[in-house]
Formats: C-alpha cells, sequence, structure tokens
C-alpha cells in the first residue's frame, strides 16, 4: 500500500478586512442586521405598546420632528406606511420623490441628503433603486437613516412587520426574543429570490431566531449561491415538497423591472410556483401566507389565496404601520426610556 | 549635466546579481561607475547622497497605470501621477490608452512624452490597439510605434472578437509590440460591479464571474497557439483569478510567449473588503474569494507571475461618492506598491528582497523591451530608488502626490521609506526629511 503525499500548502497570514464603522448613527435601521435579538425584541414590544396608544398622547411623541421620507422608487405601501406611522407620532413629514425634484436634474444622492439636513430634517427613510444607497447616505449626513428598501438588497422593517405576523400566529403570546423562539417553524421564501430585498432581509433575521429557511423557485430566479447567504438557509426547489414542509410560505412577485433581460416562461413559472388553492389545501392546509406586495394576482398567487383564510397579507400591511411607528421613534432617540421631547 | 554619487549604500541590482555595499557614479542620465565602499574617484562638483544604511535598487517600473491625460486632468495629469510614481520609488510608468479621446494615434502618442506635460519620471505610452478603443478596426501600430508607443491595448475593455484579436496579434508581431489584454468577457459581465458569490448575492449586487476573465484568456491563448509564430506576445494584464492563472501557467509550459501581471490589491485583498459598499474597494477586475487571492500570493511566490503592476486608477472624490453600481471602476496605487510588496511579499511571505524589486522593475521592463531601464548597469539609464528597507511608516491617503485618493489602503502600515528617487540622474523625489 502506497500512502499519497499530498504537498503541503503554506500557510500564509493574510490582511483581513476591518470591521464595519455601520451604522455611524445609533438611530438608523440599514440592514436587519444592524439589530440584536434583544433591540428587535423591544421594538416589537414599542410596535404594541404605540399601537394601543391613546391617539392624542402619541401623536406628542415626536410633535414638530421633522421626518423626510426619500424615494427614488414607486411605493404605496411602504411609502404610506412609515409616513402614516410618522405623523400618528406628531412628526411632521416631507416627502421627495426622484420625480418631481432636482434628483431629475442630476443632483447626486450626497447632495439631496445633506440639503434635507440643511432643511432641518431630524432623519430619513429611503427607498433606493441602487443597492448600499442608505449606506452611503448615512455615512455622507450621519443622520438616522430607515432603509425602506435598497435595489436588490435589504428591507429591514418589513422584515420586523413580517416577523411581528409570524409570531401572532405562530407564538402568542410570546415576549422576549431568544435564537430558540421560532425553533421547529420552517418558513418557505417562494420565487423571484434573486431580486428581492424582503428575502434577503428575512433570510438574515428569521435564521437568527431559531426558524429554517427554504427557498423555492427556479434557477434564474434562485442561483446555487443563495444557500451560501447565511446560516439556516436550504434551496428546495420542489414547490410542493417545501409546502408540506411549512407553517408559512411567503410569496414573492416577480420583479420585472430588474429582470435584465432576462426571459423567462410564465406559464412555465405558474405551473410550477403559482401558489394556487389546491397546492395550499393538500401541501400545507395549516400553513400561513404571507406576501410583502404588490401582489400580481394570476401570477405567484391565486385571488382565491390571496383573499382566503390562510392569507394574512392585510395584517403584515397593518403591523408595517405598527412596527415603523417604533422604528421612527427609535430613529429619533424617543423611546420609551426618554419618554420623547415633548 | 553635472554627476551625481550615491555612497554607501547597499546596491540591489537583480538583473545584474549584484547585491552588496556599492558607491554609483551616474552622469549625464546613466550610469557611469559601480565601485566598492570608498572606491570612486569623485570627480570635482559631484552632488553626494550618503545612502548610509539605505537600499540602492533600479527605480521601479510600473507598466499598467492611467494618468488620466489627455481629457480628464480633473482626476489626475501626467505631472501629477509621475509625482505620485516618483514619491513611490517609480521612474518608469507605461501609461494606458483609455484617455479622452483614446491614445489611439501617433499625435497623441508623442503629446503624451512632451515635456510640457510636466513629466518627473519616464512616461512610457502604451496605444490603443484599435480605433477608439472600440475593437473593430486596428490602429497604424508601425506608426504608433514610431512616436514612441512601447504596447498595445484596448485597456478598460477587452478586445473581444475572435478575429480582431487575431490580427491584433500578428500586426503587433510584425513591428515588435506586444498585446496587453484586458480579459473580460463583458457578455458576462453586464450590470455588475463585484465579484460574483455569495457576497455579491448578500449585498444585492450583480456579480462579475471569474470565467469572464480566464474564459478570454483561455481563448487569447487558443489564439496564440495556433499563430505559431514567437514574434507573438501575450500580456494578461491585471491578473485575479486562480483559473486566469493556471491557463497562463499552462501556455508557459507549451513554451509560449505569454506573460501576466498582478496588481497589489489582488494579491491582498479579497471581496470581503467591499464590506458595506466601499466604493475604494471597486475596480475591474474586482475584488475576488479568498481562494483567488491566496493563489495570487502562491503564484507571485513560485514565480509564475511576471510583474507586479498597480492598475494605477485615480477618480475624484465626488465620482467614488455615489451609490457603489455608480462608481467608476479603480483606485490608486502608485505610492503603496512597494510599501504594501516589501510589507506582505518580503516580510511576511519571505520573499527574497532581490525578487520583489525585480517584480517591480526588471521583470516589467525586460516584457515590455524598455532599453536600460530596471537594472543599474554600466550604461544603463541612471534611474534609481533609494529606500530605507527596514521603515515601516502608514499611508496617509490626505498626503498624496495623486489628483486622486481613491485608495483601500488608506492607513495602512507600509515597509519601506524612499528616500530618493532618481530619474534619468535628476532627484525626481526626495522624502522630506
Amino acid at each position: 500500500m502506497t500512502l499519497a503525499v499530498t504537498p503541503t500548502r503554506r500557510t500564509l497570514h493574510l490582511p483581513t478586512a476591518p470591521a464595519s464603522l455601520f451604522p455611524f448613527n445609533r438611530g438608523s435601521l440599514l440592514s436587519a442586521s444592524d439589530l440584536s435579538l434583544e433591540e428587535i425584541g423591544r421594538l416589537l414590544a414599542r410596535a404594541t405598546a404605540l399601537e394601543d396608544q391613546d391617539p392624542l398622547t402619541r401623536e406628542r411623541i415626536l410633535a414638530k420632528r421633522r421626518v423626510a421620507l426619500l424615494f427614488y422608487e414607486s411605493s404605496t405601501r411602504t411609502r404610506t406606511s412609515f409616513e402614516l406611522a410618522a405623523k400618528a407620532l406628531g412628526a411632521d413629514t416631507t416627502l421627495v420623490s426622484s420625480l418631481s425634484s432636482s434628483i431629475e436634474k442630476g443632483e447626486t444622492l450626497k447632495d439631496t441628503g445633506l440639503t434635507l439636513r440643511a432643511l432641518g430634517a431630524e432623519a430619513i427613510i429611503l427607498r433606493h433603486n441602487s443597492s448600499g444607497a442608505p449606506w452611503l447616505l448615512e455615512a455622507e449626513t450621519r443622520l438616522p437613516v430607515l432603509n425602506a428598501g435598497d435595489g436588490m438588497h435589504e428591507h429591514p422593517t418589513q422584515a420586523l412587520l413580517d416577523l411581528r405576523t409570524l409570531l401572532a400566529h405562530l407564538r402568542p403570546g410570546v415576549e422576549a426574543l431568544t435564537a430558540e423562539t421560532l425553533a421547529g417553524i420552517t418558513v418557505t421564501i417562494v420565487g423571484d429570490i434573486l431580486h428581492s430585498r424582503v428575502a434577503r432581509s428575512n433570510m438574515q433575521l428569521l435564521p437568527r431566531l431559531g426558524a429554517r429557511i427554504l427557498v423555492c423557485g427556479p434557477k434564474e430566479l434562485l442561483p446555487e449561491v443563495a444557500a451560501q447567504a447565511g446560516p439556516g438557509i436550504t434551496i428546495e426547489r420542489n414547490f410542493e415538497a417545501a409546502l408540506r414542509q411549512s407553517q408559512a410560505v411567503m410569496m414573492l412577485r416577480i420583479q420585472a423591472e430588474r429582470l435584465a433581460g432576462l426571459q423567462l416562461d410564465l406559464e412555465q413559472y405558474k405551473a410550477n410556483y403559482q401558489l394556487t388553492g389546491q397546492r395550499l389545501a393538500t401541501q400545507a392546509p395549516e400553513a400561513i401566507v404571507l406576501h410583502p406586495g404588490p401582489i400580481i394576482r394570476g401570477l405567484e398567487v391565486t385571488a382565491g389565496v390571496a383573499d382566503g383564510p390562510q392569507s394574512v397579507i392585510l395584517e403584515q400591511v397593518k403591523n408595517g404601520v405598527a412596527v415603523r411607528m417604533a422604528v421612527v421613534e427609535r430613529a429619533l432617540g424617543a423611546g420609551s426610556k426618554q419618554g420623547g421631547r415633548a | 549635466m553635472t554627476a551625481l554619487v550615491i555612497r554607501g549604500g547597499h546596491l540591489i541590482d537583480p538583473a545584474a546579481g549584484v547585491d552588496g555595499l556599492k558607491d554609483i557614479l551616474l552622469k549625464d542620465g546613466r550610469v557611469a561607475e559601480i565601485a566598492g565602499p570608498g572606491k570612486l574617484k569623485l570627480a570635482n562638483g559631484a552632488e553626494v547622497l550618503d545612502a548610509t544604511g539605505l537600499t540602492v535598487a533600479p527605480g521601479l517600473v510600473d507598466i499598467h497605470v492611467h494618468l488620466r491625460e489627455p481629457g480628464q486632468g480633473y482626476k489626475e495629469t501626467i505631472a501629477t501621477g509621475t509625482a505620485a510614481a516618483a514619491a513611490g520609488g517609480f521612474t518608469s510608468v507605461a501609461a494606458m490608452p483609455n484617455t479622452r479621446p483614446v491614445n489611439d494615434s501617433a499625435e497623441i502618442t508623442r503629446w503624451m512624452q512632451s515635456p510640457e506635460r510636466g513629466a518627473s519620471i519616464r512616461v512610457f505610452p502604451i496605444a490603443a490597439a484599435t480605433r477608439g478603443s472600440k475593437g473593430e478596426t486596428l490602429n497604424d501600430y508601425a506608426a504608433l510605434k514610431s512616436a514612441g508607443a512601447v504596447a498595445v491595448t484596448d485597456d478598460g475593455l477587452p478586445i473581444l472578437k475572435d478575429n480582431i484579436m487575431r490580427e491584433t496579434l500578428v500586426a503587433a508581431a510584425r513591428v515588435g509590440l506586444s498585446v496587453i489584454q484586458h480579459a473580460e468577457d463583458t457578455r458576462l459581465t453586464q450590470g455588475a460591479s463585484m465579484n460574483a458569490g455569495p457576497m455579491a448575492f448578500k449585498l444585492g449586487l450583480r456579480g462579475m464571474p471569474t470565467e469572464a476573465e480566464s474564459g478570454l484568456v483561455e481563448r487569447d491563448i487558443r489564439l496564440v497557439t495556433e499563430l505559431r509564430d514567437n514574434r507573438v506576445h501575450l500580456h494578461v494584464a491585471h491578473t485575479s483569478t486562480a483559473a486566469a492563472l493556471a491557463a497562463v501557467r499552462q501556455a508557459r509550459r507549451s513554451g509560449l510567449r505569454v506573460t501576466c501581471e498582478v496588481a497589489p490589491h489582488h494579491f491582498l485583498l479579497t471581496e470581503e473588503h467591499v464590506g458595506c459598499y466601499n466604493t475604494n474597494a471597486k475596480m475591474n477586475p474586482p475584488l475576488r474569494s479568498a481562494a483567488d487571492r491566496d493563489t495570487m500570493v502562491e503564484a507571485i511566490l513560485d514565480g509564475v507571475v511576471d510583474a507586479i503592476a498597480t492598475d494605477h486608477a485615480p477618480h475624484a472624490i465626488h465620482e467614488k461618492e455615489v451609490e457603489f453600481e455608480h462608481a467608476p471602476n479603480g483606485i490608486t496605487g502608485l505610492e503603496t506598491a512597494l510599501g504594501l510588496s516589501l510589507r506582505w511579499l518580503h516580510k511576511e511571505w519571505k520573499l527574497p528582497m532581490g525578487r520583489v524589486l525585480s517584480l517591480l522593475s526588471a521583470q516589467p521592463a525586460a516584457l515590455l523591451g524598455l532599453k536600460g531601464r530596471g537594472t543599474l548597469a554600466v550604461g544603463s539609464f541612471a534611474d534609481v530608488v533609494v529606500f530605507d528597507p527596514k521603515a515601516e511608516w502608514t499611508f496617509n491617503a490626505r498626503e498624496t502626490k495623486s489628483k486622486s485618493r481613491n485608495t483601500p489602503f488608506d492607513g495602512w502600515t507600509m515597509q519601506g521609506k524612499v528616500r530618493w528617487t532618481i530619474s534619468e540622474g535628476r532627484v525626481a523625489y526626495s522624502s522630506p526629511s
């Protein structure tokens, strides 16, 4: 018997990447990973407290504080939700959108941010079509920046509202969050994972509470590399098999605006990945159905499922306002401990 | 011209096989005499530089820099770029043609070398391989060569079409010029802004697959093989992937004239350094995986890599203070190449000093046929760098001589401090002492 000798490779000491300086501002929420489980627990508790609070008392919390909404992409849910949340706390909000502003004339994100700061904005809620834009805005303005969705990257408040929805149904009454809170729970995220910031934020957040994530979709929309996005993430391309294991299923829209020339056979897609009443009834009759919106009825979900008893889609929308009240309050440093400025 | 004597230094000239205490006499822009310590007969009025305790070596040669002139003087000028080069110990730089307009003419090639540009060291223009670097029509290589061009490339862009690349290799070989390829199959990198892989997925950025580089290198080597002409020289610019390096290694074993360079950022950094969308970690080719980076180090240590070249690519601050995917590619590198190479290749990974210096001078000079450069043999150009090999210092991007400061190495520890850089007998840089 001969023993093969493998050549020994030199062990090289190599420079490592520096630790992140972000977020610069303690009120910022750039990524779901900015928040510890303890902070998330606190935010969810504040969301409930603020939701239950008398509206007239509540609107003194951030009375006359200035919050800017800076939107480079169209949005219904997120924009309205943030705006209602800030206003419910009494803040003055102003909306700047890429159309109908100097952005159209070529002003950079840095200059727009500095202008808003000079106009008195104390926090900026940013929706942007480029991944990473909130980091740039925060570095340049040092204001609290709330990421309301950046390109294909993250949408942390969506992950928080999804978590609130999941907990309400699957772990009712739970208070402190731990690495075990969602142990035993499988959440399947279905569809256009590649282009989805909602998927990335949830893939970041939910495994930290012990949930198992199955991601499901065709290769074009779900590359193999997605499995390396973090711990607790598995690719399951068979939709039925994924459904059978799931207590919650999160459907995503195909982001036509980000396909970049990719050709998809939609009939084939629907045949494999559309959530129909029949699929749901046979494979996951107990699971709750989430969707971050906007929904394209008849594509990723049928109307029957969207409006059906397992759907919690409108609850998600409602939870969005509560969670964003807590996040905006935190941004302006007016948490319960300080008791607000008013 | 007055004479200059460098006295008491430790001369390391890998090309001439010299490694010891020597005094050097520079006269009329050339190396006039080399002698043991105190053995030189000093001419009257010769200026003397005391290099006691310092290393004296051939001035460094960077065969891949972007000096941005003509056309983009707000990023860099030939004057500021060569001042940065001199501060980094370089005495020769080869300037890439992706200027505005593209350097595809004898006229621009001459303009870049005119004394009016105020260069503090020697600039060797590399001309565009094709008209406007559009990859369609070959330029007049004979005319470009007689105007001073030392190679052809469409750097910044690849020569993508098979037939155009084949014609380029043939036409360049005919006049004795090297072809430098920016190996990127741009059909695979549309809209991408970093290396493809888990990090790009996590950051929500479109990725450039390693095959975009290695595929084109393999295609080029196939063309060189088919041409069966030993005058053909293919040089692979800024090699960044293990697969491309394997292809170069194989080509070399087959006896082909295929060479490659590696930039300091590709042997030191990985895609992890993109961190939170640091635009000073954005360049093309992008920072790759740790496995690719480790391969670059191994290939430098085992001798497959022919040269260290910086790909010095200055950009104005406002151009880099934008969304990651909109930021231009490139980082500066002229003032950090020697310090990083000595700190890591020599001190950390024990590559002998002579080999480090050879990768930064003799080898790149030979690769582009720069006669009389990269060595201090008597009769060579009086291009010298004198540095303190033991000195550790911290690079501060704010103190750069370049017009731009887009570097990921701000605040890094460097080893080896340049004391003097001498270009053709004149002191081009002298450190504040």
